[in-house]
């Protein structure tokens, strides 16, 4: 069929707005990726499978890969851009970087914002409750284990682990 | 990267405008709700429509209430907030269940019940991007004349792999489904028919706009078992629904029991009346394991071991009925 013109969609992105001109089948993370320029959100699986692209929509998170850009209008939008407050970091955030809950990163942006979704619901998780919200979200890298223990450092039920002292090949 | 086709989309507001546009459209059409097994089978290229009609500006779809004795769930009521109704847990625990262990967590927030109910079948042929599907010559779901799971099969199978499917059958569920021609209202049972290019009755210009569950006047037992590789994300390879009636001397006085993720339509298993007005003790179970056992033989439609699946249904069977009989409501 002919491809259907371009309409403006109004988006509510990490509380600014934008009028994004996509067509019908643009999906949100197309929109926000290659309208807005917000490449946090990654482009994964690009089916639902892995959770790499995932966005809060009015607090919930969902997988913008397959959600449509025209129904993200009149709906809160928030993206990895828009976790922190200003120039400080989300506890998530800095649980993630203290912990060294990450190695190649990508999936971690979508992880990062499950678990202030979690956190948002459910102030003191248990290590279930982590692991059955984060089960979204796949990672190739870590095991995991870093990943549950920020979310609970994040929620104040673990302590900040030590600085591991041992010599790295990266000088700092 | 995988683009979707072009498509025009609709918003419309209310049922009756939802309706107008599916008479208008029908067969060139398809609606959207949470958009979770739509979308990535258009982005497969299993369906190309003309238009898409968002369904999630319809007020009417997202209440769950209750009628004329019935417990209703809009069709846009999404998994995580039905997995999260307390109301449903109190009466329905395998309700709850089975929403709750539906893909995963975001899943969840975006799918519906209606969308879950109407979900495609699944094949391990049919799900997958053209190009690997024009690689293997197609299948008879789609585009092709081959079936790849049964040789020389003339009937597709794919599997129904909807989790509320097999629990709201076993609760005695109905679906009302409303087109430019009227409203019906269809026992879920009677939805699915059995052929995995379509299995439901549904129209192309019909929408399904709610679930209605007669609400339990006596003591209702109920449970849910799903089997699947990993405890997320996945589809079922196995799902067990189980429902009955018990008296106060605790015999049953109706027990159903569906199996599901097998074949194209959710499989009630029968000749198990024998059964009634008994008591469901251990050797009822078991001879219900036996019966499950012997009506359910899995393919190889999905990529799980169909051996596996066929020796877990006495087990989860087992399970089922245990965890049913242990939550008494």
């Amino acid at each position: 069929m002919a491809r259907p013109s371009k309409q403006l969609v109004r988006l509510d992105v990490n509380q600014d707005v934008h009028d994004v001109a996509v067509e019908p089948r643009t999906t949100l993370l197309e929109a926000i990726r290659y309208a807005l320029r917000l490449t946090g959100s990654k482009q994964g699986c690009d089916k639902g499978d892995c959770g790499a692209c995932t966005v809060l929509v009015d607090g919930r998170p969902v997988l913008s890969c397959i959600s449509l850009a025209v129904e993200g209008q009149g709906r809160k939008i928030t993206t990895i851009e828009g976790l922190a407050d200003g120039n400080h970091a989300h506890p998530v955030q800095d649980a993630f970087d203290v912990c060294g809950a990450l190695q190649c990163g990508f999936c971690q942006s979508g992880m990062m914002l499950s678990a202030a979704a979690l956190l948002e619901q459910n102030p003191r998780p248990s290590r279930d409750a982590i692991k059955e919200a984060l089960s979204g979200n796949l990672c190739r890298c870590t095991g995991y284990t870093q990943i549950l223990d920020a979310v609970e450092v994040a929620s104040g039920q673990r302590d900040v682990p030590e600085r591991d002292e041992r010599p790295t090949t990266v000088r700092r | 990267m995988l683009t979707l086709p072009p498509f025009q989309y609709h918003r419309p507001t209310s049922v009756a405008e939802a309706v107008a546009l599916l008479g208008e459209h029908g067969g060139k059409a398809k609606l959207i709700a949470g958009g979770t097994d739509l979308v990535p089978n258009m982005k497969h290229r299993l369906h190309t429509p003309e238009h898409v009609i968002g369904l999630r500006d319809v007020a009417e779809l997202h209440r769950v209430g209750s009628r004329d004795g019935a417990l209703t769930i809009g069709a846009m009521v999404t998994l995580a907030d039905l997995a999260r109704d307390e109301r449903v847990s109190a009466i329905f625990p395998s309700l709850t269940k089975a929403a709750s262990q539906i893909a995963g967590p975001q899943l969840r927030e975006m799918g519906t019940v209606g969308g879950n109910l109407a979900l495609d079948t699944r094949c391990v042929y049919y799900n997958q991007t053209y190009f690997w599907r024009k690689a293997l010559g197609y299948c008879l779901k789609k585009d092709g004349t081959v079936c790849h799971v049964v040789k020389g099969g003339q009937k597709c199978v794919a599997a129904a792999s909807n989790d509320t499917a097999p629990v709201l059958i076993a609760l005695g569920a109905t679906v009302r489904l409303v087109s430019p021609r009227g409203a019906r209202e269809v026992p879920l049972d009677q939805f699915y028919v059995a052929d995995g290019v379509k299995n439901t009755v549904l129209e192309p210009d019909e929408l399904l706009t709610e679930v209605r569950v007669l609400l339990p006047q006596g003591r209702l037992v109920n449970g849910y078992q799903k089997l699947r590789i990993r405890a997320s994300i996945d589809y079922p390879s196995l799902t067990v629904a189980v429902a009955a009636w018990l008296e106060k001397d605790g015999s049953a006085q109706w027990i159903r029991m569906v199996l599901s993720a097998l074949g194209s339509r959710p499989h009630p298993v029968k000749r198990i009346e024998h059964l009634f007005g008994k008591p469901i003790d251990a050797a009822a179970i078991e001879e219900l394991g036996q019966a499950a056992f012997k009506q359910c033989h899995p393919l190889t439609n999905i990529n799980v071991d169909p051996g596996w699946r066929r020796q877990m249904i006495p087990v989860f069977v087992r399970r089922a009925w245990a965890q049913a009989l242990a939550i008494r409501s």
